[in-house]
């Protein structure tokens, strides 16, 4: 894991004191709340339906036991005793005053946390695939990239007022398990025939009320170009993105309205200019960054043999633990998706027990995912059992991920001031009602938005549900075909919307004509692929 | 509280700037100001004989007067950069690093929160328009 050294803690050290006197300013009324909102957003700091949110960042998804144990005294100091991961690979606690602020950022700086850039029309904290330096898919760990980005994007003088909010994935895999082609920018790392590193760069994806999946805009663009070529992208995005309507600011929309090879031919050219800068760090500092991200001391010689007598176990083991790299270990993910519960909450002990697990079992690391579930990335194959004993004691042990209970939910109109309607109450009542028959369901990803800006991602499940207002009632569209995957799609309005209970009736349709038209080993989405919308649209609304 | 805040040690110019049309068109006009939307590169044939350019914030949202800066300083330009409009003592900081010198606020500033503002950091990781040197550079020399 990335380490800090002196120049990182002061820049962040520089934004606790900074933000503690933007925040004094606001408490003495210097400043009104519309001069401080663009400035509590530049941190993460939301006013809610309640109180105020605060977003933390957890770069790339990655931290330590130490980092973890923060989180839940935050929790428990601050907030009432838990928080919520969300699919930014984030968390965000949803009962904080304003007076701790800056109390709170400086616990989180003591970690080497912080909360810069986790909202407004800036550059987002960097998500990756939460399997990187453990997976046997991948070219090399996307961190190090993802760091060096982190750096980068941090204060950026230019562009920290976008027309709007921008989001950068990068992964190093054929398969996507971070929904890379839906973000502003998607980078792959990959080798072209000549074996160097470089990245295929996709531009202008996204969700919201105008889903679109990125176009490939660089075929390779050399490592050695990385920042200079990212820096090309975002400041033709800067002068020319619109900011005449806010719904028409994200990349895009520009990319979109003016064309991929438009795009393109703009970026290239700004690139040969940006190049000539200097920006580019020496290959020096990519060597430091990643030397803190090699292979922990795996264990060699290990068996993958592994006891699977206790039927619960071997359950949770079919579905939440992934292959590693390494002979003899495994990637295990804790889900936050307990039958009936609400989607990413943790409480302070649920996230304090995840802390000693990673620090005892998996090299002191632990992920966040985009799907809102907690990884445990470099586990013993033998500790296993032992681990999922302690995650069951706990109310962590659902055996359900990538399964129609695994939902990504947005906080909905529970929490959030611009929802139209709830998503939580929906995904517990999903999640009980097919729980029983979620592992004959097979793969099955759905998500939910609690309003059109989509951040529960509905439009990239297989089964999506997007809340409206109707006449001042909630309704609930039904959305089919979607996926964040590599083989990425975006799904289809079924028709007529909903209420609470008629949307989880519509999905029991759906899921009969599934199971009565699939063939051997098809996933929902290949069944939904092959036989087409209009199946599934008859089965849903006769 | 001041109006105006000058980081340059030459005399301040006093020839009032003139619209981007109007400096193209015609003149021999050694100020212009450029309003957000438009593109400061139609400037870098004629840097040599500008002495003032200024650059309109309408709001501080937008942001395209930061690049219009840094492209400016990108090819050379050495006169006067001023930040023109909704300029609050929040942005001075990236102003500062895109390359303006000069701010002419649309509600006055207090000095001495600003040179708070401007002091508050004293490392970066960028590269930018100011001269001053990434964590990167420090690093490695």
């Amino acid at each position: 894991m990335y380490k800090y050294d002196t120049y990182d803690q002061s820049i962040v050290d520089a934004r606790v004191e900074e933000f503690r006197d933007q925040v004094a300013r606001r408490m003495s009324g210097e400043l009104s709340e519309d001069q401080f909102k663009p400035l509590r957003l530049m941190n993460g700091l939301y006013l809610q339906l309640h109180a105020y949110m605060l977003r933390v960042a957890i770069p790339y998804g990655t931290l330590d036991g130490r980092q973890m144990r923060m989180l839940a005294h935050i929790a428990r100091k601050y907030d009432k005793g838990y928080g919520h991961f969300t699919t930014r690979q984030n968390i965000q606690y949803n009962w904080i005053e304003l007076k701790d602020a800056g109390d709170i950022l400086a616990d989180l700086a003591t970690v080497e946390m912080h909360a810069i850039q986790t909202s407004g029309n800036c550059i987002r904290n960097t998500t990756s695939d939460q399997y990187a330096g453990a997976a046997a898919d991948e070219v090399a760990d996307p961190r190090p990239w993802a760091e060096l980005l982190r750096q980068w994007s941090t204060f950026h003088p230019e562009f920290s007022y976008l027309p709007r909010k921008f989001k950068v994935a990068i992964i190093a895999s054929d398969d996507d398990r971070a929904a890379m082609r839906l973000h502003d920018i998607g980078l792959q790392l990959t080798k072209n025939e000549a074996g160097e590193t470089g990245f295929k760069v996709f531009v202008g994806g996204g969700m919201g009320r105008t889903p679109m999946v990125a176009p490939l805009i660089r075929e390779f663009l050399p490592a050695a170009d990385y920042l200079s070529y990212l820096e090309a992208c975002l400041r033709v995005y800067n002068r020319y993105g619109r900011r005449d309507n806010i719904y028409k600011a994200r990349i895009k929309i520009l990319v979109h309205e003016i064309g991929a090879d438009e795009y393109r031919r703009q970026v290239e050219k700004e690139f040969l200019h940006v190049k000539t800068l200097g920006i580019d760090p020496p290959a020096e500092e990519f060597e430091r960054i990643n030397a803190f991200f090699q292979p922990p001391a795996w264990e060699e010689g290990l068996s993958d043999e592994l006891a699977l007598s206790d039927p619960d176990f071997k359950l949770w083991v079919d579905q939440n633990v992934f292959a590693h790299k390494q002979p003899g270990y495994a990637i295990a993910t804790i889900s936050l998706k307990p039958i009936g519960g609400i989607p990413g909450d943790a409480s302070a002990e649920q996230i304090d027990l995840m802390a000693d697990l990673a620090e005892t079992y998996s090299f002191d690391e632990l992920r966040v995912t985009h799907a809102q579930n907690i990884v445990l990335p470099h586990v013993r194959k033998a500790d296993l059992h032992t681990i999922w004993q302690k995650l069951d004691a706990a109310g962590l042990a659902a055996a359900n991920l990538d399964l129609i209970s695994d939902i990504i939910a947005c906080p909905g109109l529970d929490y959030c001031s611009l929802a139209n309607a709830r998503s939580i109450p929906v995904a517990q009542k999903i999640s009980a009602r097919f729980a029983d028959r979620e592992a004959d369901l097979g793969e099955l990803k759905l998500k939910i938005s609690g309003c059109i800006n989509a951040c529960g991602h509905h439009h990239a499940g297989h089964i999506g549900i997007l809340g409206v207002d109707r006449k001042g009632t909630e309704n609930y569209q039904l959305l089919l075909g979607g996926s964040g995957a590599e083989d990425a799609s975006l799904g289809r309005i079924t028709g007529p919307g909903f209420d609470e209970d008629g949307i989880v009736d519509a999905i029991e349709r759906t899921l009969d004509r599934y199971v009565a038209t699939r063939e051997p080993g098809e996933r929902f989405l290949d069944t939904y692929r092959r036989v087409g919308f209009e199946t599934f649209k008859e089965a849903i609304y006769g | 509280m001041v109006e105006g805040l000058r980081y340059r040690d030459d005399a301040a110019h006093e020839e009032p700037a003139v619209t981007l049309d109007a400096f193209l068109d015609q003149s021999n006009a050694t100020a212009v100001r450029l309003e957000s939307d438009e593109d400061a590169r139609k400037l870098l044939p004629f840097l040599d004989r500008l002495a003032l350019i200024e650059v309109a914030f309408p709001a501080f949202r937008d942001g395209r007067g930061y690049s219009a800066a840094r492209i400016l300083r990108e090819a050379g330009y050495e006169g006067e950069l001023r930040a023109a409009g909704d300029v609050l003592v929040d942005q001075i900081h990236y102003m500062r690093r895109c390359g303006f010198d000069a701010f002419a606020p649309d509600k006055p500033l207090d000095p001495k929160a600003v040179e708070r503002a401007l002091n508050r950091y004293s490392n970066v990781y960028q590269k930018a328009a100011d001269g001053g040197a990434p964590a990167w550079k420090l690093r490695h020399g």
